[in-house]
């Protein structure tokens, strides 16, 4: 579905990111993994619309996507992904009333009632429905992803972008984490890219785990050269199921496990 | 117990806060009664009873010249310019603080001159403002304006451009526009800023009234103070003085009541 052809990400005199294509396809969820500094967030970026590349193009199904963040990708970032003034109900509104309402960004009457409705559903799927009129700063950092999650969902988009969403989480929690996200994955047949320091779950999560890196060193001018995806694997064997069960708590050692 | 973990009790706390000003008192009380014994009509530490019958005359009693109570009429003059120039120096900053904190493009447009205005000292236009507006309320007004406005439109301005960049995404990528951005993610977070940036301009806002009701004026608090010292009224003075200091202490403390009360959200930092 999303093609990139020959991208090039550049800061001035720094190559970040270069030479990549890439296709992904629809319904999959890809990790990206790869050292500090290789350019993973700077891809998501550049998917995401929030940065241009400075060579290359990217498309959504043959139609060059706009280098401007819009409803039709959503994002959850690590952090501050959701707004501190509004309850987790506002917070989840709050697309639809962008939508609804260009002028003033509110809904009011029958309108505001099935958004409500919406809304309520949505947060319902992600467990939050008991936390309605709570603020962020009332809640812990999992239910913040969750209703982060519920929030980027509620404008069905086909693409949801994750940078690094459950490293702030104790392990704990990023299990539970783990399964609402392969469960809302599949349930509204979203194509995800998550970026992750995690290698153990860009591959339980993945059906596709990209690896960035630098292919080439230059020792005199080390950022002459960009990152580039060294390793792409296609996890065909690996069906979702086992993922979810994987993550249900019950962690199977199959290798060195004395 | 180490000093830096006492934690008094809301009781206690009050006495300590209490204890400063009541031994502030007692000294002032000591040294005008040592005063006033050796000289019954010492004019510059009065005795309470002084100040207060210098105050009945004020308050109570119409003045003779003009039929005003003077100490009524000087404070809703005072006040009334103090809301004035602080209700228009809010407005500028709600309009003004949002859009240069949020649209680069406005900050890169207006952000110097709000800069070069606010590093002129403002008493120092003063004289101008006298010229441009006469000696009437609008150049008092105006000092006002022109005395806290910069400073809280730049530290509305910079409160809102530190603003995680994640939330200004996140709205794009929820449908929104710059001015839904403006509307319902940059507003609601400048609204406390700006209440905390009043509260801290209520201090230079005073100076700045003073300032021109001591210079030019026919009534006001400040008018008051400046025109009694002539003949060193000290019993009219020090109760002006304590009556200037009773409404900062109350405007301030409703600022902070009702943000509290409006903008809970942003008192709840550190659950």
């Amino acid at each position: 579905m999303l093609s990139l052809k020959n991208l090039w990400v550049e800061y001035g005199e720094k190559v970040v990111l270069e030479r990549i294509t890439l296709d992904i396809a629809e319904g999959s969820f890809v990790s990206i993994i790869g050292p500090s500094g290789a350019g993973k967030s700077s891809l998501l970026r550049v998917i995401l619309g929030q940065e241009r590349p400075t060579r290359g193009t990217i498309s959504c199904e043959g139609v060059p996507l706009r280098p401007e963040c819009g409803p039709d990708r959503g994002v959850v970032f690590q952090r501050y992904s959701v707004f501190p003034h509004l309850t987790v109900l506002g917070n989840t509104l709050l697309g639809l009333e962008f939508a609804g309402s260009p002028l003033l960004a509110r809904l009011v009457g029958a309108k505001r009632r099935a958004a409500r409705a919406e809304a309520e559903e949505m947060l319902a799927s992600v467990g939050l429905a008991d936390s309605l009129d709570l603020y962020p700063a009332q809640m812990s950092g999992g239910m913040q992803q969750r209703l982060a999650i519920a929030q980027a969902l509620i404008m069905r988009p086909r693409i949801l972008l994750l940078d690094e969403p459950f490293g702030a989480l104790d392990p704990g929690i990023r299990a539970d984490m783990h399964a609402l996200i392969t469960r809302l994955w599949r349930e509204h047949g979203l194509t995800i890219i998550m970026v992750t320091h995690d290698i153990r779950e860009a591959f339980s999560l993945g059906t596709r785990v990209l690896t960035l890196d630098k292919r080439r060193h230059d020792p005199h001018a080390p950022h002459r050269y960009g990152a580039g995806v060294v390793y792409d694997l296609a996890l065909t064997r690996k069906q979702a199921d086992a993922a979810v069960s994987q993550d249900c708590g019950i962690t199977i050692d199959t290798v060195g496990n004395n | 117990m180490r000093w830096v973990e006492r934690k008094p009790t809301r009781g206690a706390a009050l006495l300590l806060g209490a204890l400063p000003l009541a031994a502030l008192a007692a000294v002032y009380l000591t040294f005008a009664a040592l005063r006033n014994a050796s000289n019954p009509a010492d004019k510059i530490l009065p005795l309470p009873a002084a100040m207060a019958e210098a105050m009945v005359m004020l308050v109570f009693e119409a003045d003779p010249l003009s039929g005003q109570y003077l100490f009524w009429a000087d404070t809703i003059a005072s006040l009334w310019r103090l809301a004035a120039g602080l209700g228009i120096a809010t407005t500028a900053t709600l309009l003004v603080g949002l859009v240069l904190g949020v649209l680069p493009p406005v900050r890169a447009t207006l952000g110097p001159l709000v800069t070069a205005i606010a590093v002129v000292p403002p008493i120092a236009l003063l004289p101008i403002l006298f010229i441009a507006f006469g000696l009437e309320e609008t150049a008092k007004v105006a000092l006002i304006v022109i005395g806290v406005a910069p400073f809280m439109i730049r530290d509305v301005a910079g409160h809102l451009s530190a603003l995680p960049r994640e939330q200004v995404i996140k709205a794009l990528t929820l449908g929104a526009s710059s001015w839904g951005v403006l509307l319902r993610v940059a507003l609601p977070q400048a609204l406390p800023r700006v209440i905390a940036a009043l509260r801290l301009s209520l201090g230079p806002a005073w100076v700045f009234l003073i300032s021109a009701e001591a210079i030019a004026a026919d009534i006001g608090l400040g008018y008051r103070i400046f025109l009694v010292r002539r003949y060193l009224a000290m019993d009219v003075i020090l109760p002006y003085v304590v009556w200037i200091a009773v409404f900062a202490v109350v405007i301030d403390l409703a600022l902070s009541q009702a943000s509290r009360r409006l903008f809970g959200w942003a008192h709840a930092a550190g659950h």
